[in-house]
């Protein structure tokens, strides 16, 4: 690991600014990814601002029913929240899915939406990886990327996004607040991470030196029907091979609303959004939830091992609307 | 190290078992070096370095985590309680005598971890903090068991696979009984 120096600001203006000395500065939330990667000589920070002590670690309801969290909750107070666990299991769900006590005791919120990639080439500098090192090559397209993306995907990258909570919170539409250099600003979900294109080095939307202070989710009555449902090779402590997040509103037999958002399918969580509009005002039944998956996923083009994850995804994002739909 | 990369020193002053410690060390030092390395506390296992054993599991402020990851120099004035600290005098932890009684261990490399881990299952619990497999996540209560336990404890491998004691014993100190 590099020798890196450490600074411990009190406030998020003071850490912006902190982040701007150095060429290589790194905010450092729990650590629990950005510790590994450095370990594992894929991140080389040469100042840490640590960002996991300001004063943005409360979870306020909004008076319109919506809910401001700040960017230093950890994932695990998140997750107890009444009102998450009460108005909106699918997020609740998501982040109890992921990880361990352990880890999620640590890990932030903000952190949780920056984590990189699993892919197993871009933790491993022995091997080239177009993300870890621009133009390098991405060995995963003809070796082993049955864990890996079949939405989205480029010639350059195939890796998938690995958070659970980032799929729940693409399905409410979160709004990510930023300060940076240039200001304040609000970025929506989906909208923070990319689609790797030709620049897989670059994960999100973010500039260097913005810090994620906290996020809005807006009121979404339905999603008091909703659930995360994730597939992974145990049944615990593992990270997704496909997911699902959704929310369904149903009327007289007829979905008024829904929303769906997959993990473990692309660089970015996706919020299925042809799939909603396929569902919008269709009957409620098993019929139904198959054709719009199936107008989702038609745009999957799977690699040579990860096809799998096609009638997969089908089947649990049809599962999981049935069981909503009741 | 590369040339021109010289090792950044901090001060680090927090609190071991009840005790002010206070260390000069490299910032790269993770608390569980602090720990084994600088405070000759080896209680607390290296199974992995990553996360992914629980080996490493220590309180810090009173919720378990794993101390591979954590950067000491980022627990200024933290409140640090590992295996070495659980027992009370001469008094067993609760769940440490569960563990024996239980047979909840074999070579024993795990266990401080799986204790430090089960101390934080317990108080997380009783906060009635939900998991993975709770059903009713809106209720206010939640009942240690067989499933509970094991995905609450998730965290924690155990290379001797003695999970059938382990899951006993921290039901034992649940207070739900003998589950074996
Ligand atoms: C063994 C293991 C299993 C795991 N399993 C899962 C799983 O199943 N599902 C899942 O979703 N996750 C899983 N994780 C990942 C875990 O959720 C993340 O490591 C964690 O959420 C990261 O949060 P953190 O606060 O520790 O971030 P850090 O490691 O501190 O930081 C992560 C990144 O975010 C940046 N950052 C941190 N805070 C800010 C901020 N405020 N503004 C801007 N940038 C910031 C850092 O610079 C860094 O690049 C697993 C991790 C491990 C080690
Ligand atoms: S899929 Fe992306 S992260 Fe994985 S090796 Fe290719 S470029 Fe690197
Ligand atoms: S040594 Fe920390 S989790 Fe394995
Ligand atoms: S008792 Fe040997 S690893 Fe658990």
């Amino acid at each position: 690991m590099r020798p890196f120096a450490y600074r411990r600001p009190a406030d998020a203006r003071a850490a912006v600014e902190a982040a701007l000395d150095a060429p290589r500065a790194m905010y450092l939330g729990g650590g629990t990814n950005l510790v590994d990667l450095m370990r594992l000589g894929v991140a080389e920070p040469d100042l840490l601002v640590d960002v996991a002590g300001l004063p943005y670690d409360t979870i306020r309801e909004t008076g319109d029913g919506g809910l401001e969290i700040g960017g230093a909750v950890r994932n695990s107070d998140l997750a107890a929240h009444p009102a998450v666990r009460r108005d909106r299991p699918m997020l609740a769900q998501a982040l109890l899915s992921a990880a361990s006590g352990q880890i999620r005791n640590a890990a932030t919120v903000a952190g949780n939406l920056l984590q990189r990639t699993r892919c197993a080439y871009f933790q491993d500098v022995s091997k080239p990886c177009n993300k870890r090192i621009p133009g390098s090559g991405c060995p995963a397209i003809e070796g082993d990327h049955y864990n890996l993306a079949i939405l989205g995907h480029s010639a350059h990258c195939v890796a998938t996004h690995p958070s659970d909570m980032a799929v729940a919170l693409t399905a409410f539409g979160a709004a990510v607040h930023v300060e940076g250099p240039g200001g304040r600003r609000e970025i929506g979900m989906p909208g923070l991470h990319r689609l790797p294109g030709d620049r897989p080095e670059v994960d999100t939307v973010l500039d260097p030196g913005d810090l994620i202070t906290g996020l809005t989710v807006r009121p979404l009555p339905f999603a008091a029907r909703s659930r995360y449902r994730k597939v992974r090779e145990r049944a615990s402590f593992a990270f997704a091979l496909v997911s699902v997040a959704a929310a369904l509103d149903v009327e007289d037999g007829t979905v008024r609303d829904c929303r769906v958002a997959l993990g473990g399918v692309a660089h970015a969580p996706w919020r299925a959004e042809r799939l909603e509009e396929a569902l919008r005002g269709r009957p409620a039944t098993e019929g139904s939830y198959a054709e719009a998956a199936d107008a989702e996923l038609d745009l999957a083009e799977p690699l040579r091992d990860n096809a799998y994850k096609i009638p997969l995804a089908r089947k649990v994002i049809v599962r999981t609307l049935a069981e909503l739909g009741g | 190290m590369e040339r021109g990369e010289t090792a950044v020193r901090a001060e680090i002053a927090l609190r071991v078992n009840g005790e002010e410690r206070r260390v000069v060390a490299d910032t790269r030092t993770s608390l569980l070096d602090l720990l084994r390395e600088r405070l000759g506390l080896t209680g607390s296992k290296k199974g992995c370095d990553h996360g992914q054993c629980g080996a490493c599991t220590v309180l810090v402020d009173g919720r378990r985590v794993n101390a591979c990851l954590a950067l000491a120099v980022a627990h200024q004035g933290a409140d640090v309680v590992t295996v070495e600290g659980l027992a009370d005098g001469d008094e067993p932890h609760p769940l440490q005598r569960a563990f024996v009684e239980n047979d909840a261990f074999q070579c024993g490399y795990c266990t401080p971890g799986q204790l430090c881990s089960a101390v934080g299952v317990l108080a997380e619990a009783a906060r009635g903090w939900p998991s993975h497999v709770t059903a009713d996540l809106a209720a206010d209560g939640v009942e240690l068991d067989e499933a509970e336990i094991r995905e609450r404890m998730s965290g924690n491998i155990c290379r001797c696979g003695a999970y059938p004691g382990i899951v006993a014993a921290i039901r034992e100190a649940a207070g739900g009984g003998t589950a074996r």
